[in-house]
């Protein structure tokens, strides 16, 4: 029954031209040796050069990549145990408000949840910069990762668990022998998505910032706000350029895995036989 | 004990980063705007104690949503953010639903790779697919260069800061959040349905409007509510594709907060956001966690 | 037992309802079903008998309309039924999974096929009325599936396939979900409703006794190709090859070669000794042949036996089932062969236990020689 018919390839195909155009002749014009990014003047690689210059960009991407290790690191954390609450400790007081914490923040208008932390700093007294931007991040991210984590902690066998604390684990050392090795590769796709998340949050760290701080998406907004420019293309090919990278390397890295694993079964199987 | 530790954490976390947070902003609503800092009077001050606070309560009140009432501007982008999101997800899901059905009905040696295509464009920066558009729909951009070139039009359209620009940057960033969870129902959806369907008397059409269609339903209304909750919120895209005229209720928030540096109204305006939005919160809150019963 | 009984295969002028001629159907390079021909009669309950992969499945789907043959054509009362799509045909299938509609409840899952056909909407409620009764299932006809338990989903996957009174009813496995008591049950069930409404039937199944228990016919099939088709005590009494008596119930299979023989008897020499057997056919000296002799035809004794055959061997293990129990005899050349006892007395009172010596016998017309 699976097959391409005419209507399939026709709507996938105008999907995805819709998907990629735009970026395609984002990163073909940061190429383009003229200031205009609408009109082609010959090759060039000059905007590259530019921006490797330029100390704000470079400074800001400093921060954003600080603010996004810690605040992934400390979203997959949190998301990781809200994960097990939601999914293992069944009832328990403030259930309701417990969940709906961690689905909120996933459609919550970022306006809104900058809005709220920052006006939380200020009436703690704490001084703005990287930190309350990764406190902030953290935050909403952790949703994100529970999300991940519990979708898969959802379909996993509760026995294996039990089989750790018959054969002696204690709680924590099955959680940690067990449980996490199996759920790892949810645990690290949600620290992914934290990570990237938090790269590309120009909102809520518009908010929760102070001098001290600026990250790429604030300097990108402020920078596009006037005009489109061959510089930001350029940053934005870089960037596209490492985010799918990264994506086809997890791809790739996830497929030879799974073909591993067959192989072996296969293996073993005429073993047996 | 141990339980009660693992859920204290991200309870408590929420709690004081999630929870409290809202509580400030709903207090600010009801306070007045002072040139101070920080800049809204009146601050609790605990030192004073009993009396304090019921000082503290007492000089609060309705005033910013009085004014939120009074001023067209509130109510208008208020209604156009609301009107903006609906559209713009009936748009998304139109072009969604095809391409995740598309995509569930290609072999299964394409899901993977089709799976990733969708992926990718979500893990590229929000703001950089938004700048692409700025390029492509202005006045000597390529949309009208091309059209310009196959003579439909003879003087470029203005379509950059329209609300038709912003309308294509929703339908365009939000695309992957509608296609995805419709992409996960179909793709469960056993086929022997479509082949009973088949068997009883249906043609395929009629196969997929009887059958494929109520039972993606769970998927479509995930898809909905991803789109349609951020969207009244959405700052980023009609700051920067739309223009003067297009009114939304996020953008009026941030200059508020930015450039007018009225903490308490836009505090209100936050308010209004979130009781507009409470209902459809609540509603996608209680399907993702009936979606997640069905599946254990 | 009627006087007149039911076997129109055998009469030269009955016209078959389903003709299968040399249809082959592939998969790629993977034969499916190879160039096979059936003929299926009217008010017959056929079933298609083999394991997995056998290509029974693909068999009927392609009756269906979901696959179409590769060569050879299907017809439906003399007409090829290549050209009508699916839903066109006067066949419905009973899924596997049953494939209820979740979203609709029990009434609207029956009523589904009858409002894509040319039934008038006043007639509708009424047919899904008789056949909520036929199944005995009126008071869920407002449930969901998901809130019936699975002999009642199975009852409704049954009555759904049926409302349109389909010429023939297709059954892929309709009882592989069920436990094996309920499985019985509905066997009985299925023959009952079969036998009121008189449309022919046809199961997929890999569950042997399913298939004896209800079928007019059986066929066994392997690697796309039918094996035997018959009653189903003809098959499990006349096996036409060594496959099909492995695959039915339990045998013991017997190398040898033929010594000397007429058409009614003949000896074959094998490593244990020589057996006396009756072949169906005269066979030539020297040829090789497989005698298959089922477990409960053999006796067991602790003296020599006056029988055709018999042979010495000692307990070397006994499967106790309850009913019955199975010795398995090692031969005194090696051989393993099992003999099966009906436990009237008790336990306790067994007479051979592990390690006796013991004699196996069984007379001429015990066994069947295979030449395939």
């Amino acid at each position: 029954m699976k097959r391409f018919t005419l209507f399939n390839i026709t709507s996938l195909t105008l999907g995805f031209a819709f998907l990629y155009v735009p970026i395609l002749i984002l990163i073909i014009f940061s190429f383009n040796a003229s200031r205009l990014v609408t009109v082609w003047a010959g090759f060039s690689t000059k905007w590259y050069g530019k921006l490797l210059q330029n100390e704000a960009f470079l400074d800001a991407a400093w921060v954003t990549l600080k603010v996004g290790i810690l605040s992934s690191c400390i979203a997959t954390v949190l998301g990781t145990a809200a994960a097990m609450v939601m999914v293992r400790s069944g009832k328990f007081f403030g259930r309701t408000l417990f969940s709906g914490m961690i689905y909120a923040p996933l459609v919550m208008p970022e306006v809104i949840t900058g809005l709220s932390l920052l006006l939380l700093f200020i009436s703690l007294g704490v001084e703005r910069g990287v930190m309350t931007i990764v406190l902030a991040h953290a935050t909403f991210s952790m949703c994100y990762v529970s999300v991940v984590v519990s979708s898969r902690l959802v379909s996993f066998d509760q026995s294996l668990e039990e089989a750790a604390l018959d054969l002696g684990c204690s709680q924590f050392d099955a959680f940690k022998s067990v449980t996490l090795p199996i759920i790892a590769p949810a645990v690290i796709s949600g620290w992914l998505l934290a990570f990237t998340l938090s790269l590309d949050d120009l909102v809520i760290a518009s908010f929760t910032t102070g001098p001290s701080a600026t990250t790429l998406p604030i300097k990108i907004y402020s920078a596009v706000r006037l005009g489109v420019s061959p510089e930001i293309n350029a940053l934005s090919t870089l960037l596209i350029g490492a985010v799918t990278i990264g994506v086809i390397t997890a791809s790739l890295v996830t497929k030879r895995a799974a073909v591993h694993r067959k192989r072996h079964e296969e293996m073993a199987r005429q073993a047996e036989g | 004990m141990r339980r009660a530790f693992i859920i204290s954490i991200p309870y408590l976390w929420l709690v004081a980063l999630f929870l409290i947070p809202f509580a400030i902003v709903f207090k600010l609503s009801l306070s007045d705007p002072a040139v101070a800092i920080p800049p809204y009077v009146p601050t609790l001050d605990l030192s004073t104690g009993w009396t304090g606070f019921k000082d503290f309560l007492s000089q609060l009140d309705m005033e910013n949503f009085i004014w939120l009432t009074e001023d067209n501007l509130y109510w208008k982008a208020y209604l156009s953010s609301v009107k903006i999101a609906f559209f713009s997800t009936v748009f998304t899901l139109l072009i969604g639903f095809p391409i995740a059905y598309g995509m569930a009905q290609a072999p299964k040696e394409w899901q993977a790779t089709l799976m990733m295509l969708i992926i990718l464009p979500f893990w590229t920066s929000f703001l950089i697919r938004v700048y692409a558009w700025m390029g492509i729909l202005s006045n000597e951009g390529f949309l009208n260069q091309f059209l310009l070139w196959t003579g439909f039009i003879s003087e470029p359209l203005q379509i950059i800061n329209t609300n038709i620009a912003v309308y294509i940057g929703i339908v365009y960033t939000y695309l992957p959040f509608m296609v995805l969870p419709i992409y996960a129902t179909l793709e469960k959806l056993d086929p022997s349905y479509l082949e009973a369907a088949e068997d009883l008397g249906c043609s395929r059409t009629s196969a997929f409007w009887s059958v494929t269609a109520p039972l993606s339903k769970p998927g479509v209304i995930a898809g909905c509510f991803l789109v349609f909750i951020p969207v009244v919120g959405e700052f980023v895209i009609p700051s920067l594709l739309g223009g003067s005229r297009t009114l939304m209720i996020g953008k009026v928030l941030w200059d508020e907060f930015f450039s007018n540096r009225d903490w308490p109204v836009a505090s209100a305006v936050a308010v209004i956001l979130l009781l507009i939005l409470v209902i459809p919160i609540i509603l996608f809150q209680k399907q993702q966690e009936r979606a997640q019963e069905a599946e254990s | 037992m009627s006087t007149d009984p039911f076997r129109p295969w055998e009469d030269p002028q009955a016209t078959p309802l389903i003709r299968f001629e040399n249809v082959t159907k592939r998969f790629g390079a993977f034969v499916a079903v190879d160039n096979l021909s059936l003929d299926i009669y009217e008010k017959e309950f056929f079933a298609l008998l083999g394991a997995s992969g056998c290509g029974k499945t693909t068999l009927m789907r392609m009756l269906a309309g979901f696959e179409k043959p590769t060569e050879g054509r299907i017809t439906l009362n003399g007409v090829d039924i290549a050209p009508i799509p699916v839903n066109k045909r006067d066949i419905n299938m009973m899924f596997q999974s049953y494939a209820l509609f979740p979203h609709l409840t029990v009434a609207d899952n029956i009523a589904f096929g009858l409002k894509r056909s040319d039934m008038p909407k006043a007639e509708i409620a009424g047919r899904v009325d008789e056949m909520l009764n036929l199944v005995q299932l009126s008071q869920f006809a407002k449930r969901k599936p998901h809130q019936i338990s699975g002999g009642q989903r199975q009852r409704v996957a049954l009555a759904r396939s049926l409302a349109r009174n389909p010429k023939v009813l297709l059954l892929d496995e309709p009882l592989a979900a069920l436990d094996k008591k309920l499985r019985q049950e509905t066997q009985f069930e299925l023959m009952d409703i079969q036998g009121k409404l008189g449309t022919t039937f046809m199961i997929v199944t890999h569950d042997q006794e399913e298939a004896m228990t209800v079928a007019s016919r059986v066929a066994v099939m392997n690697a796309g190709v039918i094996k035997q088709i018959a009653t189903p005590d003809a098959i499990y009494e006349r096996p036409n090859s060594a496959y099909v008596a492995d695959f039915i119930g339990e045998v013991n299979l017997i190398d040898g070669k033929v010594t000397s023989g007429t058409e009614k008897s003949c000896k074959i020499i094998w490593q244990g000794g020589t057996i006396t057997a009756q072949p169906r056919a005269k066979l030539a000296k020297g040829t090789e042949v497989r005698y298959a002799i089922r477990p409960e035809k053999v006796v067991i004794s602790a003296s020599k036996p006056e029988a055709t055959n018999a042979i010495k061997g000692k307990v070397l293990d006994i499967a106790y089932l309850g009913n019955i129990s199975t010795y398995h005899v090692e031969t005194d050349s090696g051989q393993i062969i099992k003999a099966q006892l009906t436990n009237v007395r008790r336990l306790s009172q067994r007479s051979f236990a592990w390690e006796d010596p013991v004699w196996l016998s069984w007379t001429e017309t015990a066994g069947i020689v295979l030449t395939e």
